[in-house]
């Protein structure tokens, strides 16, 4: 494993794109900071700009003014970066799958790494798919 | 000393500088960490994210200037270190090297307005937002500064040479020692605070609303050489103090470089608590503050300083 990825496991900056959620998903991951969880443990921080971020959460269902955007943020992302999807509904649609204004699921705009289920997630669940994440990376 | 010799000694300022400033990030963002209940970073943790951000892509969006944008990290690294290799060079005082304190103003000022070329090379709004605040808040912040390092000034004899503070202050006891020392010391305390970009003013990069201000759109290892300027800062902007108010660090026994560390510390750990006890300021707020409350109590603080109290 090169130095790189090393470093890069140890410092995950992760940049949060709601693209349509209830609100519900980003709160969950809000919580992931707070005392009981603390990510920064793992170097986990929270930046406001997508050149910083190693990672892209997505929640939400992507809506159709979302297309363009998310597509745009992948884009500007500084790569290796690696992509999240957040809640059923950035995975699948979830309940709002046959809404009107559905552009996602996420997939089928940029690629995915991992996939982290739930209406909403829990934090618990989040540390799990990011601990796959740490694994998958090599 | 010819310009090799010069060379290698600044490389080398460099590189403890930069080694020490991370430790001193760690410092600041485990007690942070203590202090909200969480268990916080290892220490390791900066050196992770510099040698990340020196492996990740850099971008240069299409707008930028790539000259300024480019050069703009590397001149706030190269300014912050020298500002330590002038301090070295005044702890180390065989050289006979006077050390300005004006000099030192100059070249802590120049970060600053790094920050503020890159910022606006960068062809972002938000960026111009960022520097926009940065720039007022430079002039806010080098007022009181500079009264704060008028103090010690007059106190020594009308000097502005570095080594002749600290020799004062070998003879007669530290500046801090006397009210227009404790003055002067909150105010280059509460300055420094605004030329670092902790906290209660850290404006210019509001990660909540303007997503990094500054320096959004930097990234890789320009964003490193920037977070990197700042960790120089935090350990050369509290070593100037303590240079001007605690009467240096003393190399040449271990006592000395023990009881440096500690007045730098101390230092460290209250601008960590201003940090996490104080909500950001508007810039409207801080400007206030810096040239009504501050630079009153540094007028008068000079005053008292010419009385020789
Ligand atoms: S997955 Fe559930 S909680 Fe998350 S955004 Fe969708 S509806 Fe809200």
């Amino acid at each position: 494993m090169s130095l790189k990825i090393k470093a890069l496991k140890k410092s995950l900056w992760v940049y949060h794109m709601s693209g349509g959620s209830c609100n519900n998903c980003d709160i969950e991951i809000l919580a992931c900071l707070d005392p009981r969880f603390d990510i920064e443990r793992f170097g986990m921080t929270l930046v406001g700009s997508p050149r910083h971020a190693d990672v892209l959460l997505c929640t939400g269902i992507i809506n159709k003014k979302c297309v363009e955007r998310v597509k745009e943020v992948y884009a500007q992302t500084a790569k290796p970066c690696v992509v999240v999807a957040i809640g059923a509904c950035s995975c699948s649609g979830g309940i709002f799958r046959d809404g009107y204004q559905m552009g996602g699921p996420l997939d089928k705009l940029i690629p995915v790494d991992i996939y982290i289920p739930g209406c909403p997630p829990k934090p618990e669940a989040m540390i799990a798919g990011i601990v796959k994440l740490l694994e998958k990376l090599k | 000393m010819n310009a090799v010799h010069v060379l290698l000694y600044f490389i080398m300022s460099l590189a403890a500088f930069s080694v020490c400033g991370m430790m001193a990030m760690w410092v600041d963002r485990k007690v942070t960490a203590r202090l909200q209940f969480r268990v916080g970073p290892p220490w390791y943790q900066n050196f992770a994210d510099f040698a990340k951000l020196a492996g990740k892509e850099t971008l240069i969006p299409g707008k930028a200037s790539i000259f300024m944008f480019v050069f703009a990290p590397v001149i706030a690294v190269t300014a912050a270190a020298m500002c330590g290799a002038v301090l070295l060079l005044v702890f180390r005082t065989g050289f006979g090297f006077p050390g300005d304190v004006i000099l030192l103003l100059y070249l802590l000022t120049v970060p600053s307005l790094a920050i503020i070329l890159g910022g606006s090379s960068s062809g972002n709004v938000l960026a111009s937002v960022g520097i926009s605040r940065e720039m007022k808040l430079l002039l806010g912040y080098e007022l009181p500064f500079a009264c704060a390092l008028i103090i010690p000034a007059v106190r020594s004899g009308a000097t502005t040479s570095l080594v002749e503070i600290l020799r004062f202050q070998q003879a007669n006891g530290i500046t801090l020692g006397s009210i227009s020392g404790v003055i002067g010391f909150l105010i280059a305390v509460f300055a420094l605070q605004g030329k670092i970009g902790l906290v209660p003013f850290d404006l210019a990069e509001a990660e909540g609303e303007l997503a990094g201000g500054a320096f959004i759109e930097y990234s890789g290892i320009l964003l490193g050489l920037f977070k990197l300027a700042k960790a120089i800062l935090l350990i050369v902007g509290p070593l100037f103090v303590v240079t001007l108010y605690f009467g240096g660090i003393n190399f040449s026994s271990v006592t000395g470089v023990i009881a440096g560390i500690l007045k730098y510390l101390l230092i460290l750990v209250l601008f960590v608590l201003v940090k996490n006890t104080n909500p950001r300021l508007r810039i409207d707020q801080a400007l206030k503050f810096y040239w009504g409350w501050m630079t009153l109590f540094g007028i008068i603080g000079i005053l008292l300083a010419v009385k020789g109290l």
